[in-house]
């Protein structure tokens, strides 16, 4: 569905991707990981026709980003790394704000449905700046999926969320490939990407350095040691019983 | 209007795209309506301030003073009324939502367009607010409906020149004070003009000021079409201003904006 090749793209004298190569199947979760400033959010802005690149190949759902903006732009939708909703509108009206701009049949209907799927009926009349980091993310999520895009980007989606709100968001990163829609996921957090995605490429220094499933990945290093450690729980796992919270269905 | 672009399909709907923006924008507006308040509070504060406190010394022809002053406080309500332009487009670039609305299939000058009318259409709140104040001080006029058309006119011509210009400081700002600053030296400036007092009595330089900047030209069309008179050669003078200022601006912003998506 995503298919980029020899991606090249610099600002000013920083060469930010000298070569990026990747292709990421239908219906499958590809990680990119990378530090801060590695070059992930470059990537998905000439994925999504917002950069251009300077040298390289890139399409998505088989239209080229650079020759066929508009078709790219009704295949690939983009959820930024900073959740971009309207905070003076309810998050109903965000939702049906950008079916009307998809010339949707029924904007209403498409609103609720997603409400409903992702747990935001109760707090759908209200106003998006009461929202916590969660809702916020999963309403961003929801905007995105307005007019069903065969591939979804995530930049960075749980960056800044509290524990629970992550959990949140990786449900509903679940039910989208679960659903057939093929997401484009970065992230600078190794476990997100453990606990998601179907293959994971490493984006450093502007070029992919390795790209595999976790199984693959793993066996790069040498082969794991029997070892018997006690089984700690972590911080998270007592943050996570003492708040009481449970996996949102 | 369907638009489209050398290749690829391009369906892009700018007008149902820019009206459902415009519906958004305006439902900003509805929900802080203060903001259109506080737009007619600073003009409306002025007039009192000048018909009651300065108004008797200031010799301004004959007629009530209010009739002489609101022309001007109109412009300075246009002036003051576009910070919030700014504000607003700002604070979207912030957002986010602006990235959003260019990775969508939609017209990409929709989301400025939106802003644009929006900005027209409280402006004209704001402008009927001052305008009802003034009546009730006792401002009359005896214009017809042709006179009242070309009032309006001039002050949508003169909204939307500045609103464009408004738009450059919301699309490059780096903080809030900085998006709406830029309006504060245009709320001054129609107070080195004939909006308060004739220009006449000003000294050589300002008064050569005062004569040539746009505001005097603009005012003086307004109070000559209110006051049934004969607008002469101001009105051209005051057009070509509001129509340069529109073409200037928009053509920046729009640069701008193209500049700010690569």
């Amino acid at each position: 569905m995503i298919s980029v090749s020899g991606l090249e793209k610099s600002f000013g004298r920083l060469h930010v991707l000298r070569g990026v190569d990747f292709e990421v199947g239908r219906g499958s979760i590809f990680a990119l990981l990378g530090s801060n400033g590695a070059g992930k959010t470059t990537v998905v802005k000439i994925l999504s026709t917002l950069l251009d690149a300077d040298a390289g190949q890139a399409s998505v759902a088989g239209f080229d980003v650079r020759t066929q903006a508009a078709r790219v732009r009704e295949s690939l939708s983009l959820t930024g790394q900073f959740a971009a909703v309207d905070e003076v509108l309810s998050g109903r009206e965000n939702l049906v704000l950008i079916a009307r701009l998809r010339h949707l049949a029924n904007p209403r209907r498409v609103a609720d449905e997603l409400l409903e799927r992702f747990g935001l009926t109760d707090a759908a009349g209200r106003k998006v700046a009461g929202y916590s980091g969660g809702m916020r993310r999963r309403l961003d999520i929801a905007m995105s999926l307005i007019g069903n895009p065969p591939v979804v980007s995530l930049d960075e989606p749980t960056t800044g969320l509290d524990p629970e709100a992550r959990r949140e968001v990786w449900q509903a990163v679940r039910q989208l490939a679960a659903q057939g829609t093929t997401v484009l996921l970065t992230t600078q957090y190794l476990d997100e990407a453990e606990q998601l995605a179907d293959r994971i490429a490493i984006l450093h220094e502007g070029r992919i350095i390795q790209n595999g499933t976790l199984a693959e990945l793993k066996q790069l290093l040498p082969p794991a040691k029997v070892e018997y450690v006690e089984k700690q729980p972590t911080l998270e796992d007592v943050f996570l019983t003492l708040v009481g919270s449970t996996e949102q269905s | 209007m369907t638009t489209s672009t050398a290749i690829g399909i391009p369906r892009t709907h700018f007008v149902s795209d820019t009206a459902v923006l415009t519906r958004r924008s305006l439902t900003h507006i509805a929900r802080s309506f203060d903001t259109i308040v506080t737009t007619a509070v600073t003009p409306i504060a002025m007039m009192l301030l000048f018909v009651y406190v300065f108004g008797g010394a200031i010799s301004a022809g004959t007629g009530p003073y209010v009739n002489y002053l609101l022309p001007g406080i109109l412009l300075i309500t246009v002036a003051s009324g576009i910070s919030y332009t700014a504000f607003r487009l700002f604070q979207d670039m912030q957002g986010g939502i602006v990235e959003r609305f260019r990775s969508m299939p939609i017209a990409r000058s929709a989301a400025l367009w939106a802003h644009v009318l929006t900005s027209l259409v409280a402006n004209l709140i704001s402008i009927a607010l001052v305008i009802g104040v003034a009546l009730l001080m006792g401002f009359r006029s005896g214009a017809g409906v042709r006179a009242w058309l070309g009032v309006a006119g001039i002050l949508v011509l003169f909204t939307l020149a500045l609103t464009w210009v408004a738009v450059i400081p919301g699309l490059t700002a780096s903080s809030v004070a900085g998006a709406s600053a830029f309006s504060y030296p245009l709320i001054f400036l129609p107070f080195i003009s004939s909006a308060f007092v004739p220009t006449a009595t000003m000294p050589g330089p300002v008064r050569w000021f005062a004569e040539y900047q746009p505001v005097t030209s603009i005012v003086n069309t307004l109070r000559a079409l209110l006051a049934q008179q004969s607008v002469g050669a101001d009105v051209w003078v005051a057009l070509a201003w509001c129509v340069g200022i529109l073409i200037a601006a928009f053509v920046a912003a729009v640069a701008i904006y193209r500049r700010k998506a690569a």
